[in-house]
C-alpha cells in the first residue's frame, strides 16, 4: 500500500502546452499525491466514494468546471427518480427472463403452471395421504394446503433468486450503469408472474372444490401488493447479503426450509396455537406474527370459506366452546356450556360439526384475524424501507471484484 | 493542447488554450481488487475451521492493486488513447471512470455518466439479439418511443442482419461485439469509453465504428480507446497514455512519438516511418 502513489509525479511530458491553469492544477496535484500517503487501508467505504472532502488542486478544478465522482452514491431521491425511469426496463428484463427460463424444455410455458400443480401434488402426496396426521383440523386439506404452497414458494423462491442476482447479471452491471436496485426488482416481479399464474391455477382448484365465489375473493389483490412490497424488500435485503457474502446461497436452503415448517403452510397453526398456547405463549405468538404465516393466512381467509369463518376471533369468544374443540382436558374452574360443548364434538366426530370444524373460531389468542391485515401491512412497509435502504448503502460496491 | 503537432493528432480539433473544458480529472486514483478464494489458503474444511476458530478475517482475500495511483485530467475533444501491456491495468481504468469500479483512494470526477464499451460486456447471452436491444436501451435510460425509433438503426449498424432473432450466446464473437457497440453507440455520449471493442470487428465495421466515434467526438464528447492495436490509436487519438503496472509511465499529445517509446521498451517489432509523414510506411500486423 504504501509508497505507490510516487510514480504519478513528474510524468507528465506536454503540460508545456496546456492552458496554464490546468497545467498548474494537475502538477500541484501530483505533488500533493506523492506526499500524501495513504494512511490506513479503507475498510468498507473509502471517503472518496462517500464524496468525502474534495481537497487539492484538482479537486477545485472538478468543482469549478461542476464535475462529480463518478462512484459516488446518488442520493436517495435520486436514485428513486432514476430508479422509476427504469420500469420499463425493470418490466422488460422480468418478462424476457421468464420467457429464456424455460426455451429449453419441450413443454415450454407451461412449465410455469405446472411447476407449482407437481409441487402442490407432492405436498399432498405426503401429508394429506400418508401422513394424515397434520391434517386434523383443517377442512377442506387441499385447498388450505395448495394455498399455503403457492403463497409461500412465491417468498421463497424470490428470496433464493434475489441472493444470487449480483453475480448473475455481472456483465450487465459492469457494462452499463443503471440503479442496481433494478436487479433484484425484476427478479421479485418475474416471481410476481409466476404467483399470478399459481393464483389462477388455485382459482379453478377451489371452484372445482365447491368453493362458494364471494366478493371475500377480491381481498386477494390487497394481499398480493402486500405481499409483494414484503418480497420486494427481502429481495433487496437478500440481493445484497448474496453478492457481498458467497456462503449466504449455501445457508438459505435450509433457512428456507426452516421457515415452511414453522409458517403453517402443511399444517393449522390455529391447532398449533390452541394445544400450546397455555405453556409456551410467547412462541406461539411469534408463530402467528411471522410475515409468511400472515401473508398465507389472509389469503386462506380471502379465498376459503371454511378458512375464514374458523379463523381465531371469527366469532364473540366461548372458552367452552374453543376449549372443547381443541380437545383441551376439562378446565378449572369449569366454563358455562362445558359439558354441553364437549357432548357436541365427541357425538359427531368425525368432523361433520360446525363445533368441531369452526371451533376455533370461538378461540382469542393474541393475535386474531382482524390484526392480520394490520401485521401484513405493517411487514411489507418495514421491510420495503428496510431493504431498499441496506441495499441502495452499498450501491458503488456491487460487480466490484 | 494548441500545440502544433505532426501527424494524426495535427488533423483533430484541439480546444483553444485558456477555454479548455475538463471532462474527466482522474485525482491520486488507486483501485485495488479482491479476489476471494484462491492463494495461500488452500480452501479445506479444516483450515476454514481453524479460521473461525481463530477469528482471523478471511485469509483467503487476495489484494491486487490495479491502479497504484494516478492523476490525469481530459478534456472536451479529446479522444485518449490508452495503451500497455496486458494486466497494465487499461480496463481497470476504464471502469474505474466510468464509475462501475470504486477506487480504494482519491476520486474519478466526471462531467456526466460515461459509457464503457467492452468486448466482456456480454448483455443477456440467453437472449435473443431483438431482446437484447430493447433492453440495454432501456437500461441506459431510453424510452420505449426512442427505442422504437432507433431499433432499426441499431440493428443496421451491427450488421446481424436475419441473426437479430436468434439468442446472442449462438453469435460468433465478432458479431456479438458488433450488436453491444452497436447498442451503446446509440446514444450520444459526453463520455465514451472503449475497451477493445473494435478489435473483433470486420474491415467494414472497424469503418464503421470509426466513423461513428469520430462523430461522437465532434458531438464535443471525449473519447478513451484503449487497444493492442497501435495503428489504430495513431489514427484515431490525440493524446495517448501510456500504462505499465498500474502506473502511468508516460503520456503525451505527441501520439507517435509515446507509442514509439512503447515500442521500444515493449520489444516490439519496429516500425517504420516515413520521414516527413511519419506515417507507417509497412505496418506490423496488430498483435
Amino acid at each position: 500500500m504504501k509508497s505507490t502513489r510516487s510514480g504519478s509525479r513528474g510524468q507528465v511530458l506536454d503540460s508545456a502546452a496546456e492552458p496554464s491553469a490546468a497545467k498548474s492544477a494537475r502538477q500541484r496535484a501530483d505533488g500533493r499525491a506523492a506526499e500524501d500517503q495513504p494512511g490506513q487501508a479503507a475498510d468498507d467505504e473509502p471517503a472518496a466514494a462517500t464524496g468525502g472532502q474534495p481537497d487539492g488542486a484538482l479537486a477545485a478544478l472538478a468543482v469549478q468546471y461542476g464535475l462529480r465522482p463518478s462512484a459516488q452514491r446518488p442520493t436517495i431521491g435520486i436514485y428513486l427518480s432514476e430508479l422509476a425511469r427504469r420500469w420499463n426496463f425493470i418490466m422488460g428484463f422480468a418478462t424476457a427472463r421468464n420467457v429464456a427460463m424455460y426455451t429449453e424444455a419441450k413443454l415450454g410455458q407451461l412449465w410455469q403452471v405446472l411447476a407449482p400443480l407437481l409441487n402442490a401434488g407432492v405436498y399432498f402426496l405426503i401429508f394429506g395421504v400418508i401422513i394424515k396426521g397434520v391434517s386434523r383440523g383443517v377442512p377442506d386439506f387441499l385447498a388450505f394446503l395448495v394455498t399455503g404452497v403457492f403463497v409461500f414458494s412465491f417468498t421463497q423462491r424470490t428470496f433464493i433468486s434475489t441472493s444470487k442476482v449480483i453475480t448473475d447479471s455481472l456483465p450487465l452491471i459492469r457494462a452499463l450503469k443503471f440503479p442496481r436496485a433494478a436487479l433484484p426488482l425484476a427478479y421479485v416481479m418475474i416471481e410476481l408472474q409466476q404467483m399470478l399464474l399459481s393464483l389462477a391455477v388455485l382459482f379453478v382448484l377451489v371452484l372445482v372444490e365447491r368453493e362458494p365465489i364471494t366478493w371475500h375473493w377480491l381481498l386477494v389483490v390487497p394481499a398480493i401488493v402486500l405481499l409483494t412490497m414484503f418480497n420486494a424488500g427481502i429481495g433487496m435485503f437478500a440481493a445484497r447479503t448474496g453478492a457481498r457474502v458467497n456462503d449466504f446461497a449455501q445457508l438459505l436452503p435450509f433457512l428456507m426450509r426452516t421457515w415452511l415448517y414453522l409458517s403453517g403452510v402443511i399444517y393449522s397453526i390455529q391447532q398449533f396455537v390452541v394445544d400450546h398456547s397455555q405453556h409456551y405463549g410467547w412462541a406461539t405468538t411469534l408463530l402467528q406474527v411471522n410475515p409468511a404465516a400472515v401473508y398465507i393466512t389472509l389469503v386462506r381467509n380471502a379465498l376459503l370459506n371454511t378458512q375464514r369463518e374458523s379463523a381465531f376471533g371469527a366469532k364473540p369468544y366461548d372458552q367452552a366452546n374453543c376449549y372443547a374443540w381443541a380437545g383441551v382436558n376439562r378446565p378449572t374452574p369449569v366454563p358455562k356450556g362445558w359439558s354441553h360443548a364437549v357432548s357436541q364434538v365427541k357425538n359427531h366426530l368425525p368432523a361433520d360439526h360446525p363445533l368441531s370444524q369452526y371451533g376455533s373460531a370461538y378461540c382469542h389468542p393474541t393475535v386474531v384475524s382482524s390484526h392480520l391485515w394490520l401485521l401484513g401491512a405493517g411487514w411489507a412497509v418495514v421491510a420495503l424501507l428496510l431493504g431498499f435502504w441496506f441495499f441502495w448503502r452499498k450501491e458503488v460496491f456491487y460487480g466490484r471484484g | 493542447m494548441a500545440k502544433p503537432s505532426t501527424g494524426a493528432s495535427a488533423t483533430l480539433p484541439a480546444p483553444a488554450a485558456g477555454t479548455a473544458e475538463p471532462t474527466v480529472i482522474v485525482d491520486g486514483l488507486h483501485v485495488v481488487y479482491r479476489v476471494y478464494g484462491k492463494g495461500g489458503d488452500r480452501g479445506t474444511a479444516a483450515t476454514a475451521l481453524f479460521r473461525i476458530l481463530g477469528r482471523r478475517t478471511r485469509p483467503t482475500i487476495r489484494e491486487v492493486h490495479a491502479i497504484r495511483g494516478m492523476s490525469f485530467v481530459a478534456y472536451r475533444g479529446d479522444a485518449i488513447g490508452i495503451i500497455g501491456r496486458n494486466g497494465s491495468g487499461k480496463s481497470t481504468l476504464l471502469r474505474a471512470i466510468a464509475g462501475l469500479l470504486p477506487p480504494e483512494h482519491g476520486t474519478v470526477y466526471t462531467i456526466c455518466d460515461a459509457s464503457l464499451l467492452g468486448v466482456n460486456a456480454a448483455l443477456m447471452d440467453d437472449l435473443t439479439g431483438e431482446r437484447n436491444v430493447v433492453l440495454g436501451c432501456l437500461a441506459m435510460g431510453m424510452t420505449k418511443a426512442e427505442i422504437k425509433t432507433k431499433y432499426a438503426e441499431i440493428v443496421d449498424f451491427s450488421g446481424v442482419a436475419e441473426f437479430i432473432n436468434l439468442p446472442m450466446k449462438t453469435y460468433s464473437s465478432g458479431m456479438g461485439s458488433r450488436l453491444r457497440f452497436a447498442i451503446a453507440a446509440a446514444k450520444d455520449y459526453e463520455l465514451l469509453l472503449i475497451d477493445e471493442a473494435l478489435a473483433t470487428g470486420d474491415a467494414e465495421f472497424r469503418v464503421k465504428s470509426h466513423a461513428r466515434i469520430d462523430e461522437l467526438r465532434n458531438k464535443a464528447g471525449t473519447v478513451f480507446l484503449v487497444a493492442h492495436d497501435l495503428e489504430e490509436v495513431e489514427d484515431t487519438c490525440n493524446r495517448v497514455i501510456w500504462l505499465d503496472r498500474g502506473k502511468i509511465v508516460e503520456q503525451g499529445e505527441d501520439v507517435i512519438a509515446v507509442i514509439d517509446r512503447y515500442i521500444d521498451a515493449s520489444g516490439g517489432e519496429k516500425v517504420t516511418r516515413d520521414p516527413v509523414t511519419r506515417k507507417r510506411i509497412s505496418a506490423p500486423e496488430p498483435d
